[in-house]
């Protein structure tokens, strides 16, 4: 290499440092945090240091040791100073609701001097009574950290019992249904949007140049309007009142207006709308690239407009296919505020409970875990559809 | 380069500055918006003008994360005095986020409605969620939450707000518990069976809403029959829309925000004048005629003209027929039923 094409390298990689920075200090970065916190659980080690330094020698089973009443005590004692009991009572709470109280009451119930205190265990049953079984013990056990697969159980509806092994939680698959339905979702999106774009896109790259430029407006046109303000305008149209059903009752098509929103219609109308240039796009570019007299040539040699299109166009239009569909799907998983406006209870992704664990429970951790599984599963079905296809007919043409 | 370093030590100076100066002004936080524009014109402009001190705003949308944020920051905190909810007064006083005060410089717990003041904060404000229809569509509309509940009687969709809380207790009282009992009811697993189990039976019927602007326009659009609401909302939909929609005080939830004080201000005595201010019955007076909040000063209330006084959560007749929120029982639940209200709605 010439000292010449060398400093140039150089220079170069100093023009895309800036980028890389960014994406460093805005994307990886969060990200690394991200999947952090949903394995990190310290909430219980810093309120309750000494309670859980001494349960770390315990086995989980019958009774723990005497120190650890001193321990809790102590802990509890200064966590009512501090006034971080309410911390702790939240992490255990997660692990079972019912022991929330059993740490604020303990918290309220000690003794305003504990200098004097003899017997430990005396004083903590006193203050509460479940101090006497195990329940509480085990919960502080199995939540003390620091790090725990707590919140990625959870957010696939699992967690361990007193012994560590795993079931099922009891929150009727909440979170796996969620995923589910994340992913129906998308893909039913897509599959709308491939069958609405291959027309489209086809019409586009044929027409002629002012035809194919004022379609290509009207299909940009959407794209440059807030998500917020399209899926608002939706809700206006599809309402029980809207034009759509005043407009089908006055052609006496329906007796009773349909229901098209707050529910999963709502979400697949508008879900597709906005997404639908994404899918056009790129089939557009994939088949402006194809010679024109391709099909002319297959027909002269025989082949019917069915064989043609099977034999001839759709395998080189499928890597246009492969990349419409993998973008509109991957997009369509991320969406919140269109099903938030037009889908009823049942109709939420996971970003709706990955919001509401974030800003309404502030339970981070759980949070965390659910953006997670979702990336995790993501690339999953990103590394099987490229394994299936290959990535040689993921292209944009 | 030394006329850049010159100017780069002017900036660092003066960021550093504020934070070397002792004495911050006053900072009051509320919800924003015209709530918070009228909460200026009653409150806040009169005690600048009063006291001579200086009053700096902010605003926030709550959330008990944001105050622990707050005070965990310590002596670069800047908020002193907070309008907070039920539940975030329950949790904060909890976890001492905010300033015990000394009532006797309020003029003491029997200046404001039993309940309303607490050692950690004062009232600021009180509203309800209310059932609200249209009346130029239902005549003869709906007297209780079981009426919101029959949906042969009166046809219709129905608007409630997504989640648990206040749902629970509107389902149990349409299943006939009666409001003094609601939450007794809820504390069994056996009352919460009952809630959801009643909620089953609207569920196909129901339109749920997030933002307090929405239950107005579900009900303008004619999408829904009925919707529980925000009660200062609909007095607002029907002057600005010249709209005819009736509320219901029957079974209405009753809600308290109060003003804490942060823990560790430095200013808490103009936190105190403030608060007193504030709470003094004649300005006290002004404010429901701005929103159509209600106000917790038990001489304030007798101030009011009426006809105003009938129209707000706290007249006698309104307040028998409504539900204090029991925000103890929401701190110690809302978790789990939020889940339980997730899994159950998604069904």
């Amino acid at each position: 290499m010439s000292v010449f094409s060398f400093k140039r390298s150089i220079g170069g990689l100093l023009l895309v440092l800036p980028l890389v920075l960014f994406l460093g200090l805005v994307f990886f970065a969060p990200l690394a945090g991200m999947l952090g916190l949903s394995i990190l659980d310290k909430e219980l080690r810093e309120v309750l240091p000494r309670t859980v330094a001494t349960l770390e020698h315990w086995d989980g089973g019958g009774t723990p040791p005497d120190s650890a009443y001193e321990a809790v005590v102590r802990d509890l004692f200064d966590a009512r100073q501090t006034k971080t009991a309410g911390m702790a009572a939240r992490r255990v709470g997660y692990h079972d609701n019912g022991l929330r109280s059993v740490i604020t009451g303990t918290a309220r119930a000690l003794p305003k001097n504990i200098s004097g205190v003899a017997d430990w265990k005396e004083t903590l049953v006193a203050a509460d009574q479940s101090w006497a079984s195990s329940g509480i013990w085990q919960a502080i056990y199995r939540s003390s950290g620091p790090v725990s697969d707590f919140f990625l159980l959870s957010a696939i509806d699992l967690r361990r019992d007193a012994t560590g092994a795993m079931h099922r939680a009891n929150n009727e698959g909440l979170y796996v249904n969620v995923l589910l339905r994340t992913f129906v979702i998308a893909l039913t999106v897509t599959l709308i949007c491939l069958l609405l774009a291959l027309p489209t896109a086809e019409l586009l790259a044929s027409a002629g140049a002012t035809a194919s430029s004022l379609l290509m407006l009207v299909l940009l046109l959407p794209l440059w309007t807030s998500v917020l303000v399209r899926s608002a305008a939706w809700l206006v149209i599809l309402q029980t009142n809207g034009v759509v059903n005043q407009a089908l009752m006055k052609l006496q098509l329906i007796a009773e207006p349909l229901a098209l929103v707050y529910n999963r219609t709502g979400v697949l109308i508008a879900l597709t709308h906005i997404l639908l240039p994404y899918a056009v796009l790129p089939l557009y570019g994939v088949m402006k690239s194809l010679p024109k007299n391709q099909m002319l040539a297959a027909s002269s040699l025989g082949a019917g407009p069915v064989e043609a299109f099977f034999r001839i166009y759709l395998p080189q239009i499928a890597p246009g296919v492969s990349a419409a569909g993998l973008l509109v799907f991957i997009l369509a998983l991320g969406y919140y505020i269109t099903p938030l406006l037009l889908g009823g209870a049942g109709d939420q992704l996971l970003p709706f409970y990955i919001a509401y664990n974030t800003t309404q429970s502030i339970n981070w951790g759980l949070a965390s875990a659910l953006g997670s599984i979702l990336l995790v599963a993501t690339v999953l079905l990103y590394f099987a559809y490229v394994r299936l296809v290959g990535v040689e007919r993921i292209g944009l043409g | 380069m030394r006329k850049q370093l010159a100017i780069i030590s002017l900036v660092a100076a003066a960021i550093a500055l504020p934070g070397a100066a002792t004495a911050r002004d006053l900072t009051v936080v509320s919800w924003g918006g015209i709530f918070q524009d009228a909460q200026r014109e009653v409150y806040f402009d009169p005690f600048k003008k009063e006291s001579g001190l200086a009053l700096a705003e902010d605003s926030w949308d709550g959330g008990i994360g944001t105050l622990r944020s707050k005070f965990q920051a310590g002596d670069a905190n800047n908020w002193d005095v907070i309008e907070v909810e039920s539940e975030e007064i329950a949790v904060g006083c909890e976890e001492g986020l905010f300033e015990q005060l000394d009532m006797s410089k309020l003029g003491g717990m029997e200046r404001y409605l039993p309940g309303t003041a607490s050692e950690c904060g004062v009232p600021a404000n009180i509203f309800s969620i209310v059932i609200a229809y249209d009346g130029d569509k239902l005549a003869d509309g709906p007297k209780n939450w079981a009426d919101f509940w029959d949906v042969k009687k009166f046809p219709g969709k129905r608007a409630l707000r997504s989640g648990p809380k206040m749902n629970l207790e509107f389902a149990l009282m349409a299943d006939g518990v009666l409001p003094g009992e609601v939450y007794e009811t809820l504390r069994t697993p056996e009352g919460v069976d009952r809630a959801f189990a009643k909620l089953d039976q609207l569920k196909p019927n129901i339109v749920w809403w997030t933002a307090g602007n929405q239950p107005m326009q579900l009900l303008g659009s004619g999408e829904v029959a009925m919707t529980s609401s925000y009660h200062t909302r609909i007095g607002a939909a029907n002057t600005s829309d010249k709209r005819n929609f009736k509320l219901l005080w029957q079974g209405s939830m009753f809600n308290v925000d109060s003003w804490v004080v942060m823990k560790g201000s430095p200013n808490v005595d103009a936190a105190y004048k403030l608060l007193d201010f504030m709470g003094r019955p004649e300005i006290q007076a002004k404010w429901p005629e701005k929103l159509g909040g209600g106000v917790a000063v038990v001489e304030a209330q007798k101030m009011l003209p009426p006809e105003l006084a009938e129209r707000l959560p706290t007249a006698p007749e309104n307040q028998k027929v409504a539900l204090s929120l029991d925000a103890e029982f929401w701190v110690a639940n809302i978790d789990k039923l939020n889940e339980r209200f997730a899994a159950w709605a998604a069904q």
